[in-house]
C-alpha cells in the first residue's frame, strides 16, 4: 500500500491500486455483514420463543397469547394458501399477456400496454390493500362470492374479506413480474429457432408452441417462483383484506392470517410473555420460507441469463 | 422430388391434405392468440381501475390545506397530511443518504472485481432483493428500537435503508457495466489508477443509469408501510426530530384507511393518490434518464 500511494503524479484523493481494491471489498463485505445481520438478530430475538414452544410452534394450531400457547401452523397454512392461489390465477394470465406482447401484438403497442402493466409493480401496497378493503371487498361480498358458493371449499358467509380476496390481490401485484420476466425471455429467444419453424410452414401459434416455449421454459419456472416470493412475503395488502382470523381457514372465503399479516397485526401490542418473541419467530420463519423459494428462483433464472435476472 | 415424381392424383391429395390440417392448424393458431390477447386486457383490468378508483376518489380529497394542515381527529374538518409529507421526506431522504452511496460503491465493486467475496456478496444482494419488507421493519426494530427504548424516525431511515441496498446495488451494477470497457481502458493504459478512473471517468458515464438506480431504490423505499409500522409507528403532530416516532405517507394510508370513518377514509384516498403521483413520477423519470443512458452508450 505504501509503494503503490508514493506513485507519481499530480494526486488528491486517489487511493493506491491495491488501497482501492480493498476499500471497494470492505462495502461489499459491509452489506454481506448487513444482511447476515439480518438473520442473525432475528434468530436471536426468536430463539426465546422456540425454546418456549419448541415443535408445537410449527406443528400447534392454536395462538393464544393469554395463556402462552403459540402455535404458528394457521399462518403457516394461510401464507401458502393465499400464495398458491394467487399464482393460479395469476399465472395464465401473466404468459398468455406476455405471449401475445411478445409475438402478436405490434412493437409500439407491445411498448406501451408492458409499460402500463408493469406500472402495477411500482403501485405502494398500501394502495392495493386499501383499494382491496374498501372497493374490492363490498363488490366480492354482494356480487362475486354469492356466485361462488357452488364450488367445493367456498361456503360460510360471503364477507368479502377473507382467503380469496387476498389471494387475488396478491395474484394482481404479482402479475407484473410474471409479465416481465416472460416476456424479456421471449424477447431473448434467437431468431433463427422462429425461422426454423416458419420455414417447414408453422403458424405463428406453432412458433410460440414449439419454438419459444420450450426455449423459455426454465426461466418462466423461475420468474414464477420469484413471483411466489414476493406473494409469500407481502405484508400491507394482505394484512387490509385477509380478515384477520387466527384460524386454519375452512372455507376459501373465510377469514384467515398469513405470518407477514400476524406480525403486522399484533406486534406494537404484543405485552404477554414470549408475544413478541413469538412474532419474531414467525418472521424468521417467514424469512426462512423467503430465502429459501428466491434462492430456487434465482437458480433457474441464472440457468437461463444473468441478463433476464437482473430485472427482476 | 419424390412429389413431383408423385402421381398426378397423389398431389392432389396432398395438396388438399395440406390445405385442411392448414385451416385447422390456423383455426387453433387463431383461439390461443384470441386467449392471449383476452389474458392481456385481463392483466390491463386492475391497473386501470386502481389508478382510477384512486385519482377519481382521492382528488376529492385534495385542497390546499390538505397538503398544509396537520391531521385532525374524525368529525372535525379541516385536517391535512402535512407533518405526514414532511415525515415521508426525512425518512426517505435519511435513508437515500444511508444507502445510496454506499449502495453505488458496491455495484462498482461487483462491476470490477471477479472473485470469490464479489460472487457471495452478488449472491446475497440478489436474495436479499426478495426478502419480505416487514422482517426488514423487525430487523431495525431489533438492533435500534430496542437498544434505544423507543420508536423513532431514524430506526424507519435504518429499515428503508437495508430495504434500497438491493436494488440500488443491482441496478446501478448493470449501469456501469453499461459503459463501454474502452474508456476504463484508455484511462489504465494512460497510467492513471483505477480508483481515479472509476472516479473521474466511469461513475461521471454512468450517471445518468446511477441516477435511474437511486430513483428506482427511492421509490422502492417511499411506498412501503411494513417495515414502518414498529419502528416510525406514526404521529399526529408535526415531528422533525429523528428520535421520535413520525409519520409517513404510507403509514396514513393503513391507519387511516382500515377505520369506519368516511373521513378518513377520504384522507386515505387522498394520501394514496399523493403517494401514486410520487411513485409514478419517480418510474417515469427513471425510465427516461435509463433510455437517454441507453443512447449515450451506444
Amino acid at each position: 500500500m505504501a509503494e503503490a500511494s508514493r506513485a507519481t503524479g499530480p494526486r488528491r484523493f486517489a487511493l493506491g491500486d491495491a488501497a482501492y481494491r480493498r476499500a471497494l471489498q470492505l462495502a461489499g463485505l459491509l452489506v454481506f455483514g448487513i444482511f447476515l445481520a439480518v438473520g442473525v438478530s432475528l434468530f436471536l430475538q426468536a430463539w426465546p420463543a422456540f425454546q418456549h414452544s419448541g415443535i408445537s410452534f410449527i406443528t400447534g394450531s392454536t395462538w393464544d397469547p393469554n395463556s402462552a400457547t403459540y402455535g404458528a401452523l394457521p399462518f403457516i397454512v394461510g401464507t401458502l394458501l393465499t400464495s398458491v392461489i394467487a399464482l393460479i390465477i395469476a399465472v395464465p394470465v401473466g404468459i398468455g399477456a406476455a405471449i401475445f406482447l411478445s409475438e402478436y401484438a405490434p412493437r409500439s403497442i407491445s411498448t406501451v400496454l408492458g409499460a402500463l402493466v408493469e406500472l402495477l409493480a411500482a403501485v405502494p401496497s398500501v394502495v392495493y390493500g386499501l383499494w382491496g378493503l374498501l372497493v374490492l371487498a363490498p363488490w366480492f361480498a354482494s356480487t362475486i362470492e354469492p356466485r361462488m358458493t357452488w364450488l367445493p371449499f367456498a361456503h360460510g358467509p360471503t364477507l368479502g374479506v377473507g382467503l380469496f380476496l387476498a389471494s387475488v390481490i396478491l395474484a394482481t401485484m404479482v402479475l407484473p413480474t410474471i409479465v416481465a420476466i416472460t416476456r424479456d425471455l421471449m424477447n431473448a429467444v434467437q431468431p433463427s429457432a422462429r425461422e426454423a419453424v416458419l420455414g417447414l410452414g408453422g403458424t405463428r401459434w406453432q412458433v410460440v408452441r414449439h419454438a419459444i416455449i420450450p426455449t423459455v421454459r426454465t426461466g418462466m419456472i423461475g420468474g414464477v417462483v420469484l413471483a411466489l416470493g414476493r406473494a409469500l412475503g407481502e405484508t400491507m395488502a394482505v394484512t387490509f383484506v385477509i380478515g384477520n382470523s387466527n384460524v386454519i381457514p375452512h372455507s376459501l372465503l373465510g377469514p384467515t392470517q398469513t405470518l407477514a399479516s400476524l406480525i403486522a397485526n399484533e406486534f406494537t401490542e404484543a405485552t404477554e410473555p414470549f408475544h413478541a418473541a413469538s412474532l419474531i419467530a414467525a418472521a424468521v420463519l417467514l424469512l426462512a420460507i423467503a430465502v429459501l423459494v428466491n434462492v430456487a428462483a434465482r437458480a433457474l433464472v441464472w440457468s437461463v441469463s444473468r441478463e433476464v435476472s437482473e430485472l427482476v | 422430388m419424390s412429389v413431383a415424381a408423385a402421381p398426378l392424383d397423389r398431389r392432389a391429395y396432398i395438396r388438399d391434405v395440406s390445405a385442411r390440417t392448414l385451416r385447422r392448424r390456423q383455426i387453433r393458431g387463431g383461439v390461443y392468440t384470441t386467449l392471449c390477447g383476452l389474458a392481456l386486457l385481463i392483466a390491463l383490468v386492475p391497473i386501470v381501475a386502481i389508478i382510477g378508483y384512486t385519482v377519481s376518489q382521492g382528488i376529492g380529497a385534495w385542497s390546499v390545506q390538505f397538503f398544509t394542515h396537520l391531521p385532525t381527529p374524525s368529525g372535525i374538518p379541516g385536517g391535512g397530511i402535512s407533518n405526514a409529507l414532511i415525515g415521508s421526506l426525512i425518512i426517505d431522504g435519511l435513508a437515500s443518504l444511508m444507502a445510496l452511496p454506499v449502495g453505488i460503491i458496491v455495484a462498482l465493486f461487483l462491476s470490477e472485481q471477479r472473485n470469490a467475496v464479489a460472487g457471495a456478496v452478488r449472491f446475497i444482494v440478489d436474495v436479499a432483493a426478495g426478502l419480505p419488507a416487514i422482517t426488514i421493519g423487525l430487523f431495525a426494530y431489533a438492533i435500534v428500537v430496542v437498544p434505544q427504548g423507543h420508536f423513532s424516525a431514524f430506526s424507519a431511515s435504518v429499515a428503508l435503508a437495508v430495504l434500497m441496498l438491493p436494488v440500488v446495488i443491482r441496478a446501478g451494477e448493470g449501469a456501469i457495466r453499461s459503459v463501454p470497457p474502452d474508456l476504463w481502458e484508455a484511462g489504465i493504459a494512460l497510467g492513471v489508477r483505477r480508483a481515479r478512473v472509476a472516479r473521474t471517468v466511469i461513475l461521471p458515464a454512468a450517471l445518468p443509469g446511477l441516477i435511474t438506480a437511486s430513483l428506482l431504490a427511492i421509490s422502492r423505499a417511499v411506498g412501503e408501510a411494513a417495515p414502518l409500522l414498529f419502528t416510525a409507528i406514526g404521529s399526529t403532530f408535526l415531528v422533525t426530530n429523528l428520535a421520535r416516532p413520525m409519520a409517513s405517507l404510507p403509514l396514513v394510508i393503513y391507519l387511516d384507511g382500515i377505520q369506519a370513518y368516511p373521513d378518513l377514509q377520504r384522507t386515505a384516498w387522498g394520501t394514496a393518490l399523493t403517494l401514486l403521483v410520487i411513485v409514478v413520477l419517480l418510474n417515469l423519470g427513471a425510465r427516461l434518464l435509463a433510455r437517454r443512458m441507453r443512447r449515450y452508450t451506444r
